[in-house]
């Protein structure tokens, strides 16, 4: 299962998977079962051709003994996803998706093949999605450095999208409020005037306060 | 807007007797996890809830050794078995987590009471070993060929004011974090910067300083 991952970039990969697996999903089991009373919840009973919601492992767990069909989630449509494709394109902002959109949409295309309707365009939507999203993250993160930022909202941002951001992003800010806090910032030509002008408010707030 | 102020590491969810029916064992153990995995520092030891899913655990173990004699059909069990597994590797990840980070700052946590009753009895046996087996390596290796003066495993020198020789977490560094309700305009710290506003579902990199009572009240998750 998923190893444990290093402090410092508090998720693997395999991990965001795990927490992934636990979302909810629709399955249509072939199969008749009592309900099951674990410790993530009761699911279940389960019929032939009567629908059921299930945690994502449980389904692809049936899926893998051929004992259900997964039913698409409906942001998963190629309807759904053009139309967020657009938008993602024509905004500079992010299109509202699942948490964990990447990883389910990827343990689905693993395991439940034959379940999606026209697969090759889903597929092809949902990692056009991921490139125009990337590289927003990308062109994003240069406000970090324009603007002084105590705190970033990462609106709409995705589990996957957030992690790995996560090193980059948590140093940069980091260090900007260190520059910007610290008076040990040195009073030379080098300094870019806007650093020079938060270090003389912090002095007049300062005065003022005494 | 809640002060924050509250130092129960569950008052955030009693007080909320909705979230509180609706949030099972299992998802306050991810979520304990999850806290613990991007925190800095070390977090409180979720010790009722630990017992608690210790044992759901072995009761789920029983159950599972049960169906396996009664003859229960493999694939119901099999289930039950992955769902016990899910279960234990989040246990373990958790209180792993906590090792990592007892065995990185020992010293720091020794150091102050407010830190070392945030450990659990066994947690608290494993840092004293830890402290005493590095004491001793730090003094066999090396510190014990030092001139007088530089024998502590705390300081530089004997000059030195402070104990600057331990490792400590560090407190201003940055985090990802999300609320599940909106929490209005929120300080970030005293230095008279602008509030920020924290809606519900939405990602923000903030400071770990600035929302560590939040953490602990449980008002905001890290992720």
């Amino acid at each position: 299962m998923a190893s444990q991952s290093d402090n410092s970039v508090a998720f693997s990969a395999a991990e965001l998977e795990f927490l992934a697996e636990d979302e909810m999903i629709e399955i249509v089991p072939n199969m008749r079962m009592e309900p099951l009373n674990l410790i993530s919840g009761d699911f279940g009973p389960f019929r032939p051709q009567i629908a059921a919601q299930v945690p994502l492992w449980l389904a692809v767990a049936l899926k893998k003994r051929g004992k259900c069909t997964i039913r698409l989630p409906e942001w998963m449509s190629v309807e759904k996803l053009t139309q967020v494709l657009e938008a993602e394109r024509d905004s500079e902002k992010f299109q509202l998706l699942p948490f964990h959109y990447v990883e389910i949409s990827r343990l689905l295309f693993d395991h439940a093949r034959e379940d999606i309707p026209d697969i090759y365009m889903v597929r092809s939507l949902i990692e056009d999605i991921k490139d125009v999203r990337f590289h927003k993250i990308g062109t994003g993160l240069e406000i970090i450095s324009k603007e002084v930022t105590y705190a970033l909202r990462l609106k709409n941002l995705s589990a996957m999208e957030a992690n790995i951001v996560r090193p980059f992003v948590t140093k940069a800010l980091q260090t900007f409020h260190k520059l910007n806090t610290k008076e040990a910032i040195p009073e030379s030509g080098s300094i870019p005037n806007r650093q020079r002008q938060a270090v003389n408010q912090r002095d007049k707030r300062v005065l003022k306060g005494r | 807007m809640d002060s924050g102020d509250a130092s129960g590491y569950s008052a955030g969810v009693d007080d909320d007797y909705e979230s509180l029916l609706s949030t099972t064992d299992a998802e306050l153990l991810k979520r304990a996890w999850r806290n613990e995995k991007a925190s800095p520092e070390i977090l409180q030891h979720e010790t009722a809830l630990v017992q608690r899913s210790r044992e759901q655990i072995q009761l789920m173990e029983e159950t599972v050794e049960e169906f396996s004699k009664n003859g229960v059909d493999p694939l119901t069990l099999s289930l039950y078995q992955m769902d016990l597994d899910r279960t234990l590797f989040l246990l373990r990840s958790y209180l792993r987590t906590r090792l990592q980070k007892i065995e990185n700052y020992a010293f720091h946590i020794q150091k102050s009471t407010d830190l070392w009753n945030r450990l659990s009895k066994q947690e608290q046996k494993f840092a004293e070993r830890c402290i005493d087996d590095a004491e001793q390596h730090l003094d066999q290796s090396v510190l014990s060929k030092l001139p007088h003066g530089f024998k502590s495993h705390l300081k530089q020198s004997s000059l030195s004011l402070a104990d600057d020789m331990v490792p400590e977490p560090q407190l201003d560094q940055y985090v990802i974090c999300r609320s599940k309700k909106f929490l209005g305009s929120f300080q970030l710290d005293d230095s008279g910067e602008e509030p920020v506003n924290i809606e519900a579902n939405d990602l923000y990199a903030l400071p770990y300083k600035s929302i560590k009572p939040l953490v602990e009240s449980g008002q905001i998750d890290l992720v």
